[in-house]
C-alpha cells in the first residue's frame, strides 16, 4: 500500500514536471536568446550554451597569398580541394575545415571535444533600446552600424498609456459601482442591465465609429485617444466587478456613517474604497497587463506616428520588417515581457483572486 | 434605508433659516469656481498635450511629456469628480439629491455610451452601407461574407479556433489542477503554468516564431521544434506557413499556452470545492479513480466547465494578435477579426469591414442574453 502510494506520487510529479517544463522552455530559450551574440543566435540552437560535444577550434591557419586556391592544397599532411575543405576533412579525431570565402577564408582546425556557447552580452538589448544609430561589433572585428529601434522611448510611451488607462476607467467604474450600489436614482435597474449587456460585446465593432471621432477632433495618435479608448472597453467589466463587490459590504457600516452625517462623497472616498481594496487591486492589474499587452487598440489610435508608439507596436513592426534578426527580437519581445512578468510575479495572490472574480475579457 | 438618505452635508445650519439664503446663493456661485478653474487647466493641458505629441519636431524630452501626460490623466480625473462635488455639495439638499447620483454614475454612463452603445448602432448603419458608405445596399456586405470563398476559410479557421482551442484549453487546464491538487509542489508549478498569461501576444508570437522558425536543410537548426524533428530522422518544415491546414494548428497551440493558466486557475478552485467526503465514500465503496474523476467530479465542477469553456469561446472568437503576428492573416491562416481589420484598414471597405463586426457581434449575443437572465434573477436590485 505504502509503496502503491510512492509510485502515484512519483507519477504525478513526473507528469507534472513534465508538462511545466514544456510550458516555460519556450520562455526560457528566448530568454537565453536574448543575451547570446547576434550571430551565434542564427547559427546554433540556444541549447548549445549547455555542455554538449561539438567540434571546437584548436588553431587557425591563414594560408598566404602563394597558396593557390583552385589546385588541391595541402596543409597538416592533407592534401584536399577548395570544395572538400569547405566541408571539412577528418582525420584521427581532428577536423580542418575551410572558413570563409575562397579568397580571405582560412582554415580552421577542429577537435571533438566538449563544449558550451557561453559568448553572452547585454549587446542586443542595447541596440534594441538605443533611439539613435547603433554600432554593433562583430564576431571578427569588423562594425556594422544600424539604427536603433528606439524601444526604450516605447517603453516610456507605454507606460503613458498604460496608467491613466488604468487608473480612469478604475476610479469611474467605482464611482457608478457605488452609485448603483447605494444610491437611489431613476433608471437605476435599466443602466445596470446596460452594462452587463455590454460586457460580451466585441471591441472590433467600436473602432471604427471611435476613429471617426477622433479624426473629427485631431486626436488620432494622441496618449489621449488610447485611454478614452481603453476606459470605454474596460468599463463594463470594472463596474460589473466593482459593484459585485461593493453591494456586498455590510450594509450597518454605512448606515452608522450616514447617521453620523457624512455625506456619499465622504463616505465612498473615507470608508468603500479602502474597504474595497482587494477587488480594486485584483481589476487594476488586470486593466494595467491589459493594455500594456494590447496591440489592436494602439495599432488604431496611436498607428504610424513614429514618437508615439507604443512597446507591442515596435516589437510587432521588428517582427514585420526584420523577422529573422534574433537578437533584436528576443532582446525586444524580453523587453516588453518584463514590467508584466515583475507585477505578476509580485502579485500573484491579487492575480489569482481577481480571475476567480472573473476579471477576464470575453 | 440604502440610498435614500439625505446629504447631511449639504444642509448646514444656514439653510434652515431664509434670512440667508442669498448668501447661500452666493456661496453655491463661488463653489463652482474650483470646478470652472479644474476645467480650464484640463482643457489647457489638452491641448498642449496633444499639440506636443502630434507635432514631431517638439523638442522636450519624451520622458517630460510622459511624465505629465500621467499627471495630466490621472489627476484629471480626481480633480473634476473632487471639483464637481465639492459644487453639488453647496447647493440645496433637494438638488444634492438630484445630482450626485449623476456625478458618481453619470461619467461611466455617458463613457459606455458613448465607447460601445452609440458605435454599435453607427456599425450597424454602415453595415448596409458600400464601401465608401455612400450608397444603401441592403444586405449585399452580408451577403459578400456569408458566400465569398475567401470568408469561408476564415469561418472554418474560427470554428477550428474556437473548437480546439476550447477543448485542449479546458482539458489541460483540468489535467494540469488535478495533478497539482496532489502534488507537493502545487503552488510553484501552478505559477509556471500561468505565467505566460502576463505576456502579450505580440510577445508570446516572437517566443513561438522562435520555437518554429526553420533553417534550409543542410544548415542546424535554431528553432526547437525543427531540431527535434531533425535529431528524430524528419524533414524541417516551415511550420506555420506551407503546412496548410495543419499550419493552423501551431498558432492555436499558442494560445492553448496563453489560456491553460486561466482555466487551471478556475478548475484548481472549483475542485478543492468538492467535498471530500463523497470522494472517500465513493473510494470506499470501491470506484476506481477514474470513476470518481468523471462520475463525481466532473458533475460537481460543471458550472466551473460551462465557465471556462464560454470565456475562451468568446475569446477565440475574436483572436487578432497572435494572427496578425504570426502570418498576417496569410497562408489560409485568416480569422475574422483578422479579416476584419483587412477590410477596413487595407482594402477601406467600410461596407464589408463593419459587416464582419456586426457578425462578431451576433456571434457574441447568446452569452449577453445567458448574462442578462442571471442579472435579472438578482435580488440585489
Amino acid at each position: 500500500m505504502k509503496t502503491n502510494k510512492m509510485i502515484n506520487s512519483f507519477i504525478i510529479n513526473g507528469v507534472l514536471a513534465v508538462i511545466c517544463l514544456c510550458w516555460t522552455v519556450p520562455t526560457i530559450g528566448l530568454l537565453i536568446s536574448s543575451f547570446r551574440d547576434r550571430i551565434d543566435i542564427n547559427r546554433t540552437g540556444w541549447w548549445t550554451i549547455f555542455p554538449h560535444k561539438d567540434w571546437v577550434s584548436v588553431e587557425k591557419i591563414k594560408p598566404g597569398p602563394e597558396v593557390d586556391r583552385n589546385q588541391p592544397m595541402t596543409f597538416e599532411g592533407i592534401t584536399a580541394t577548395f570544395e572538400e575543405l569547405s566541408k571539412g576533412i577528418e582525420t584521427n579525431n581532428l577536423r580542418i575545415k575551410w572558413i570563409g570565402n575562397r579568397r580571405v577564408g582560412y582554415l580552421d582546425v577542429q577537435k571533438y571535444s566538449w563544449t558550451a556557447a557561453t559568448n553572452f552580452s547585454f549587446e542586443n538589448y542595447k541596440q534594441v533600446l538605443a533611439g539613435a544609430d547603433y554600432t554593433a561589433t562583430l564576431a571578427d572585428g569588423t562594425t556594422v552600424t544600424e539604427r536603433g529601434d528606439n524601444m526604450s522611448r516605447a517603453f516610456l510611451n507605454s507606460l503613458a498609456v498604460a496608467i491613466p488607462a488604468t487608473v480612469i476607467p478604475i476610479s469611474l467604474a467605482a464611482f457608478a459601482a457605488y452609485g448603483f450600489a447605494w444610491m437611489k436614482f431613476p433608471a437605476r435597474k435599466m443602466l445596470f442591465a446596460l452594462v452587463v449587456a455590454l460586457l460580451v460585446v466585441p471591441l472590433q465593432i467600436a473602432l471604427v465609429p471611435i476613429l471617426r471621432d477622433y479624426v473629427k477632433l485631431d486626436l488620432n495618435g494622441t496618449f489621449l485617444a488610447v485611454w478614452l479608448a481603453h476606459t470605454g472597453f474596460g468599463l463594463p467589466l470594472a463596474t460589473y466587478l466593482l459593484f459585485n463587490y461593493m453591494s456586498e459590504l455590510p450594509r450597518d457600516i454605512l448606515e452608522a456613517a450616514f447617521v453620523d452625517g457624512a455625506s456619499h462623497f465622504t463616505i465612498f472616498t473615507r470608508l468603500i474604497l479602502p474597504l474595497s481594496v482587494p477587488a480594486l487591486a485584483s481589476f487594476a492589474i488586470f486593466q494595467f497587463l491589459w493594455v500594456w499587452n494590447d496591440y489592436l487598440v494602439a495599432l488604431i489610435f496611436i498607428g504610424a506616428s513614429p514618437t508615439n508608439q507604443l512597446l507591442t507596436q515596435r516589437l510587432a513592426e521588428i517582427v514585420g520588417s526584420r523577422g529573422q534578426d534574433w537578437h533584436l527580437l528576443t532582446a525586444g519581445a524580453f523587453i516588453t515581457m518584463l514590467l508584466p512578468l515583475a507585477v505578476f510575479f509580485g502579485l500573484q495572490r491579487f492575480f489569482v483572486r481577481g480571475l476567480l472574480a472573473g476579471s477576464v475579457k470575453g | 434605508m440604502k440610498g435614500s438618505v439625505a446629504n447631511p452635508m449639504a444642509s448646514t445650519s444656514n439653510s434652515a433659516r431664509p434670512g440667508q439664503s442669498t448668501s447661500r446663493i452666493i456661496t453655491s456661485l463661488l463653489a463652482i469656481i474650483p470646478l470652472l478653474a479644474s476645467l480650464a487647466a484640463l482643457v489647457w493641458g489638452f491641448f498642449f498635450l496633444r499639440d506636443i505629441q502630434l507635432a514631431n519636431d517638439s523638442n522636450i524630452p519624451q520622458a517630460i511629456t510622459v511624465l505629465m501626460a500621467i499627471v495630466w490623466g490621472v489627476g484629471g480625473v480626481i480633480l473634476l469628480f473632487t471639483t464637481a462635488n465639492f459644487f453639488i455639495e453647496q447647493l440645496s439638499d433637494n438638488w444634492v439629491r438630484r445630482l450626485q447620483p449623476v456625478l458618481f454614475v453619470g461619467p461611466a454612463v455617458l463613457m459606455l455610451v458613448w465607447a460601445l452603445v452609440l458605435p454599435t448602432i453607427r456599425t450597424l448603419f454602415l453595415s448596409f452601407y458600400d464601401e465608401a458608405s455612400i450608397n444603401f445596399v441592403w444586405f449585399e456586405n452580408f451577403k459578400f461574407v456569408f458566400t465569398n470563398d475567401a470568408m469561408l476559410v476564415v469561418f472554418r479557421n474560427n470554428l477550428m479556433w474556437m473548437f480546439f482551442g476550447t477543448i485542449f484549453t479546458s482539458s489541460a487546464g483540468l489535467l494540469i489542477a488535478v495533478l497539482a491538487d496532489r502534488s507537493k509542489f502545487e503552488s510553484f508549478a501552478k505559477a509556471l503554468i500561468f505565467m505566460p498569461m502576463a505576456i502579450s501576444f505580440v510577445g508570446a508570437g516572437v517566443i513561438w516564431n522562435f520555437v518554429y522558425s526553420v533553417k534550409p536543410v543542410n544548415e542546424p537548426q535554431i528553432g526547437l521544434l525543427n531540431s527535434v524533428v531533425v535529431f528524430f530522422g524528419g524533414q524541417p518544415q516551415a511550420w506555420t506557413a506551407f503546412f496548410q491546414p495543419w499550419n493552423n494548428f501551431f498558432l492555436i497551440l499558442i494560445v492553448i499556452w496563453l489560456q491553460t493558466g486561466y482555466a487551471m486557475v478556475l478548475f484548481s478552485a472549483a475542485i478543492k470545492g468538492v467535498s471530500s467526503e463523497i470522494l472517500e465514500a465513493a473510494r470506499v465503496d470501491g470506484a476506481t479513480e477514474l470513476q470518481v474523476f468523471f462520475r463525481i467530479m466532473i458533475p460537481q465542477i460543471m458550472g466551473t466547465i460551462i465557465t471556462v469553456s464560454t470565456t475562451v469561446v468568446i475569446f477565440t472568437l475574436k483572436i487578432f494578435d497572435v494572427v496578425i503576428v504570426m502570418t498576417g492573416g496569410q497562408y489560409g491562416t485568416s480569422v475574422i477579426a483578422t479579416e476584419f481589420y483587412r477590410q477596413y484598414f487595407t482594402y477601406n471597405n467600410n461596407g464589408v469591414g463593419s459587416a464582419i463586426a456586426i457578425v462578431l457581434l451576433v456571434a457574441v449575443t447568446p452569452v449577453m442574453a445567458y448574462n442578462l437572465r442571471r442579472f435579472a434573477q438578482r435580488e440585489v436590485f
